[in-house]
């Protein structure tokens, strides 16, 4: 009784440790305009003087088109990977407890801590056919680095720590009760994975998914080591943007750009309005 | 509470000073911007100027370097980083800052001799050992069962000489007017590359490191220098006929050197690579050089080699940036599917 009460008095006083709503408010928008909505804004003034019709020209190109489609199915491929890989490590840290568990849950933010450029080098060491497992997989038939697989890895690698980090604390606040009712109304492992624990992390996994995925459509550093970057192959948009730098054409890179921020813009939109469509639904309305 | 206040004094009066140490440890500094793969030359040439100035002047002076593929470095510069000189591996780098920048005048080829590129090399060939697929010539690489590594003409200067390489040979043996047999010799050339680095120290780690592809083509220094820091005896250096002639093009960056006075120690650093000192140690790493006695010296070293030049093959840059290497260029239709 006595801790309890202790632990009500150090509550604080206020609601509002941070000075009034409209200074907060008013510093946080500040911030934001300075160091998103304006290098934002700087990216499409750089492509407003070049008229409509050559920012077509240029972001219809065969070969940046060509670049978008790779791009866009290796990230896919690599969230969906992350998707069922990153759900099986957090359901591991969360609901086991082994030694080296706090080790396993440092290391997943390993790939957000390495340059990226750092990982592409080490995966294209690691996959190249004299590398460890590239030689493996050279045996099996399979060739990954230099090859668009190696893109799914690299892009895999840098963003799987999103997946994870979306789901795990959701499935730590799962209550164990939900599960156990199922089970003792003789409800089978796989029916409770998919009637109890599955509809409560299906709204998280999917963030963690659809940030992968975003994360994965802008990697560059990474990517590039292992890609092979052979035209229509295995180049990604990144690249595209970074010769247009190469050859000192800022409006035809702003342009290209452009085309992955809307693109990254209207996922993150579209997974924030399905999101809370959703958690309206399943949790009536609030 | 006193003795943090202490603690952080003695702090800031330490960076204080060490920064007062810094600043007056040399009487000027200057900033050498430079390609990615002249980090250890410039390191060993910087003592031996700074030698040399101390000498000449009585002052000292201490090199900065700044190194990165040579367009990023003149993106930077434009963007503000204040270099005082350029040590770039392509012509249009430097262009770059005139045309768009404005940072130098536009006779800066006549600053200093032999068009201020006081030394040069060409392309050349890496093999490995034995010389498995027997390669000589370009024609060589244009082969059934060849695989190539070069940079990405398209990111690497490296990459653009290469390909006009290939390019003026192909008009050599073919002749410039037959134009089906030039474009099938350069697609076949293309098809046969393995991987697409951005730079060319990327394609030496790929070629050497992961072990992938049978001809290495990149610069005669970086192959000669590649071959002794892996061993003579893993890798063979084959030197072409018929090569391009690589210019490495340097320039002062008046608009900065006026604004940090070092217009003078800027002019003296770059002319001093063209002394005989100076060019020794350049062919010790493996550049060719215009110094009469060094090249003497060094003459077994650089086989003889009918240089094409840039205005031989295609007019001169800006007209190759244009019709080869920009897009929709030959390179875009080359490599069209």
């Amino acid at each position: 009784m006595a801790t309890h009460l202790s632990a009500t008095e150090t509550r604080p006083r206020h609601k509002r440790v941070l000075p009034g709503l409209s200074l907060s408010l008013g510093t946080s928008l500040l911030f934001i305009s300075l160091i998103l909505l304006l290098p934002m804004s700087g990216l499409v003034m750089q492509s407003v003087d070049m008229g409509w019709e050559r920012y077509w020209q240029v972001i219809s190109d065969e070969r940046v088109v060509a670049s978008y489609k790779v791009t866009l199915w290796a990230a896919l491929i690599a969230s969906v990977f992350n998707g069922f890989f990153g759900l099986l490590l957090a359901w591991v840290l969360v609901r086991y407890d082994f030694p080296g568990r706090r080790i396993l849950d440092a290391l997943v933010d390993l790939p957000f801590a390495l340059p990226t450029a750092v990982a592409g080098i080490t995966l294209a060491t690691l996959y190249a056919q004299n590398g460890w497992y590239g030689e493996i997989l050279e045996s099996l038939g399979l060739k990954v680095a230099y090859t668009p697989w190696g893109i799914v890895l690299a892009m895999a690698f840098t963003s799987i720590p999103f997946v994870v980090r979306t789901v795990q604390p959701v499935l730590e606040e799962l209550s164990p009760e939900e599960e156990e009712a199922g089970m003792t109304l003789g409800a089978s492992d796989w029916s409770v994975f998919r009637r109890v624990i599955f509809p409560a992390l299906w709204p998280a996994l999917m963030t963690g998914i659809a940030l992968s995925f975003t994360r994965s459509l802008g990697e560059f550093g990474a990517v590039i080591f292992i890609a092979g970057n052979m035209p229509y192959v295995s180049e990604i948009t990144s690249l595209m943007i970074f010769v247009s730098l190469q050859e000192f054409d800022f409006p035809a890179a702003s342009a290209i750009a452009s085309v992955v921020l809307m693109a990254s813009l209207v996922l993150l939109f579209a997974i924030n309005i399905w999101q809370a469509r959703y958690l309206r639904r399943l949790h009536g309305r609030s | 509470m006193k003795s943090k206040q202490r603690f952080l004094k003695s702090i800031i009066g330490t960076l204080l000073l060490s920064g007062a140490v810094q600043a007056s440890a040399a009487d000027q500094t200057i900033l050498n911007t430079s390609y990615d793969i002249a980090r250890e030359l410039f390191a060993t040439y910087n003592p031996t100027f700074e030698k040399h100035w101390l000498e000449k002047t009585g002052k000292t002076i201490e090199i900065k370097q700044s190194h990165a593929g040579s367009s990023k470095q003149a993106n930077a510069i434009m963007n503000g980083l204040s270099a005082d000189v350029v040590t770039f591996n392509q012509v249009t780098d430097v262009q770059v800052l005139h045309d768009k920048g404005k940072m130098i005048p536009a006779d800066w080829k006549n600053e200093f001799p032999n068009a201020s590129s006081p030394y040069y090399s060409t392309i050349a060939f890496l093999v490995r050992k034995g010389n498995p697929k027997n390669i000589k010539s370009w024609g060589d690489l244009a082969g059934n069962d060849v695989a190539l590594v070069f940079p990405n003409p398209k990111t690497s200067g490296n990459g653009r000489y290469t390909f006009l390489a290939a390019y003026g040979y192909a008009q050599n043996t073919f002749g410039k007017d037959n134009e089906a047999k030039v474009d099938d010799f350069l697609g076949t050339f293309l098809k046969n590359v393995s991987v697409f680095d951005t730079g060319g120290r990327g394609a030496t780690t790929t070629f050497v490191e992961r072990g992938i592809g049978d001809v290495l083509i990149t610069f005669e220094s970086e192959v000669n220098n590649i071959r002794n820091q892996y061993g003579a005896d893993k890798y063979e250096v084959v030197v072409p006929k018929t090569s391009i002639l690589a210019e490495f093009p340097v320039a002062v960056v008046e608009k900065n050197a006026k604004k940090n006075g070092t217009e003078e120690v800027s002019r003296e650093y770059l002319s001093y690579l063209y002394s005989e000192e100076s060019q020794r140690l350049l062919a010790g790493f493996n550049y060719r050089v215009h110094n009469d006695v060094v090249k003497k010296e060094f003459a077994d070293k650089f086989p003889e080699v009918n240089l094409l030049t840039v205005e031989n093959i295609a007019g001169g840059w800006p007209q190759a940036t244009k019709e080869l290497f920009a897009n929709g260029g030959k390179l875009d239709q080359l490599q069209r599917r």
